[in-house]
């Protein structure tokens, strides 16, 4: 169940993608209307994570092209916004939280430029936003996981972007804040932003999003939340069903072979 | 005291340019070094370190002569060399990078040595002095080769300040500084290019065995005294300077000491002491914060115990001596003797003949704890489903930690109970 729009505000064409000479997303392709929020749904090790990070650019693909508000990747870097996993910087890195979502300016900013007082003012203006603005000058190892995702978070709104890219923003998050952030996420959508975040939990999916990818390893829907978030697609994307694609990409992997004949 | 005032009156020319250099070389290797510290790069800089040598080695042959602008593009070219060695082994085969770096260090640094034994053999006159690139010569360190160096040291400075903004990203998250546009292996080439000049101006002083040390120990000791990288560069350049003096200071009053191992042994012991003494990290601190920490809570068992005993005997302000004390609550009798004086000069007791009687304040104080112990287990009972026979130990230790804040929400959430789980009564002030 792949359902395709018109004017997409991202375009995944044929995308595959190896670690290695390991294939571990086959043939992703897809696309996704603007103003959307979108839940990224399956489970460990099932690529969520490689998606979007060859979508940026930070795993060369094997094959395939993608494209951000009908441009290339490079021409639409000031559009794109990226919330990483919590867990992919070392968070006794000498900073403060403000330090941190400075960093979300840096962009606009360009080389060598020093914020200037306006890039401080949207910095605290967004760690309100995720309620962190009692939080500012806080060496950032001394928050909680929850806060250090929120100053991720903030850190990401600060890039005044057109398209999220948001790995598990709630992993280690409690249950008001996350409908705290929910909200926020929903608000920025009904400005026409759109907002794709890599989810785990079933239950709430369907609630959070209105439209869902299920993906593992290839792509099992994508389309509104009412017709991909389907039981038997979910028994597609979490069923044993695709072992034998695992065992192809061992064996590519194992024998050196392309992933594509070039 | 002679030889004090003689050093740092300055007046002796080669004093000053040893010292200077010295400083110079100290400074940009800590202040460069940071970054491949923030960057966890800290073995790679030893790959890169040792790899320099056979860089000036060839350079020497090829040129003949000890010019320091030939020898630092030898340098410059056999440490980047190392540096895609280690990528291209890491990348193209099944070995890990540390044990890439470590290949690529022996082997570089082999190299090294077998040319400069090679070239100590060929008779060529002006070869003496080159092998102090080993362990440095900073002695040597006079006239021209300062003004190389010390330009040397300049740039790196200001290269270091112009990008500093990009640097401090890339350091802590790399992808985000890919994805929001910036040329990332580009400026992580700039980077690298310092690093290589910091190493190659660094060797002069303390030599390619120790420059490692260089790099890394002065931001490594001044990360234990602040969390704001900026304050972490400037102090790290303080401790790098501040080794870079005593090093030359030391080698000038005993001659046939070496400069460049002293100012890495004072370094090291700069760190060693940070590592003890640093507030908030340090060992001291934390072993003092502890202490406090455990004497808090004898005192606050003490006056819980009085609390108690006052409880079952309806009379708070009862006198109490040592054993009826110690019926109640085992306390190790020493610890027990130290404080209840302490509390007494709290406030907290008075002492009327041999023994002892609440005070106002110690009344409150152990009510407190009383009432913390008690709502502490409700709510474990209550909203974590423990069965009250085991809830005792842990509110044993929370009762000492629950801030006035927490324990406002205690009460609203549970709503002002008046028993714990064990019938007891849950004293309010
Ligand atoms: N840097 C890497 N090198 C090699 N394999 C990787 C790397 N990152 C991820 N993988 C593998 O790719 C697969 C997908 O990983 P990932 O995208 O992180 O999954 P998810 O985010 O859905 O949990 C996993 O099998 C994982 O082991
Ligand atoms: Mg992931």
């Amino acid at each position: 169940m792949i359902q395709h729009v018109e004017n997409p505000v991202l375009e995944i064409h044929d995308l595959t993608v190896t670690y290695n000479k390991k294939p571990v997303l086959w043939g992703i392709d897809l696309t996704l209307p603007a103003g959307s929020l979108v839940g990224i749904i399956g489970p460990n090790g099932a690529g969520k994570s490689t998606l979007i990070k060859s979508v940026m650019g930070l795993v060369p693909s094997g094959s395939g092209y993608v494209r951000v508000f009908d441009k290339t990747l490079d021409e639409s870097r000031g559009r794109i916004s990226y919330v990483p996993q919590r867990e992919s910087v070392d968070w006794d890195f000498p900073a403060s939280a403000l330090d941190i979502v400075l960093m979300g300016r840096y962009g606009k900013l360009g080389l060598f430029k020093r914020p200037r007082k306006a890039d401080y003012e949207v910095a605290e203006d967004c760690l309100r936003k995720v309620g962190m603005e009692g939080f500012k000058n806080r060496q950032i190892s001394q928050l909680s996981g929850g806060q250090q995702q929120r100053v991720f978070l903030a850190r990401a709104l600060a890039q005044e972007a057109d398209l999220y890219f948001m790995d598990e923003p709630f992993a280690g998050v409690d249950a008001s804040t996350e409908k705290a952030i929910i909200q926020l996420l929903r608000e920025m959508t009904q400005k026409g932003k759109t907002v794709i975040v890599v989810h785990h939990d079933l239950q709430s999916a369907t609630k959070y999003f209105n439209w869902i990818i299920l993906l593992n390893m290839r792509l099992v829907a994508s389309g509104p939340v009412e017709t991909a978030f389907t039981e038997a697609l979910l028994q597609e994307t979490y069923g044993g069903k695709l072992t034998l694609l695992s065992d192809v990409s061992d064996l590519v992997q194992k024998n050196q072979f392309p992933s594509r004949e070039k | 005291m002679e030889s004090f005032i003689e050093f740092f009156s300055f007046t002796n020319p080669n004093v000053r340019y040893v010292t200077l250099g010295c400083i110079l070389l100290s400074v940009s290797s800590a202040v460069v070094g940071s970054f491949t510290f923030l960057k966890k790069r800290a073995l790679v800089g030893d790959a890169v370190a040792h790899s320099v040598l056979p860089g000036v080695c060839l350079a020497f042959i090829l040129s003949g002569t000890k010019n320091p602008v030939y020898l630092i593009i030898g340098a410059f070219i056999t440490a980047w060399i190392s540096l895609l060695f280690i990528d291209l082994v890491t990348k193209r085969s099944k070995i890990k990078e540390d044990t890439a770096i470590s290949i690529t260090l022996s082997v570089f640094f082999g190299l090294g040595i077998m040319l400069l034994t090679m070239i100590q053999h060929s008779g060529n006159a002006s070869q003496s002095g080159l092998d102090s690139f080993l362990f440095g010569k900073a002695a040597a360190l006079i006239g021209t080769d300062l003004y190389v160096f010390g330009g040397v040291a300049f740039i790196l400075l200001f290269v270091v300040g112009l990008f500093f903004k990009e640097f401090t990203l890339i350091a802590f998250d790399t992808h985000f500084a890919q994805v929001i546009g910036l040329p990332v292996k580009r400026i992580e080439f700039v980077l690298t290019t310092l690093t290589v000049l910091a190493v190659v101006v660094g060797i002069q002083a303390v030599g390619v065995v120790l420059m490692a040390a260089m790099l890394i120990t002065p931001p490594a000791a001044a990360r234990f005294w602040t969390d704001s990288l900026r304050k972490m560069l400037v102090i790290a350049a303080c401790l790098g300077a501040f080794a870079g003096l005593s090093g030359a200071y030391i080698s000038y009053i005993a001659p046939s000491m070496p400069t460049g191992p002293w100012i890495v042994m004072v370094i090291s012991f700069i760190a060693v002491l940070s590592f003890l003494l640093a507030p908030q990290k340090g060992i001291l601190f934390k072993w003092l914060k502890q202490r406090k920490i455990r004497q808090t809570i004898l005192e606050e068992n003490i006056l819980k115990a009085f609390f108690l005993l006052g409880e079952r005997e309806k009379n708070f302000y009862q006198t109490l001596g040592i054993e009826r004390i110690l019926e109640k609550r085992h306390f190790p009798l020493g610890a027990l003797k130290k404080t209840l004086p302490i509390l007494r000069f709290q406030g907290y007791l008075k002492k009327v003949g041999n023994e002892w009687q609440l005070t106002q304040a110690g009344f409150h104080k152990g009510q407190r704890v009383v009432k913390l112990h008690r709502l502490w287990e409700l709510y474990l009972t209550e909203y974590l489903h423990i069965a009250p026979d085991h809830v005792h130990d842990d509110a044993e230790t929370i009762e000492h930690i629950i801030s006035p804040e927490i324990e406002k929400q205690l009460e609203k959430k549970l709503n002002y109970p008046t028993l714990d789980p064990h019938q007891s009564e849950i004293p309010y002030r």
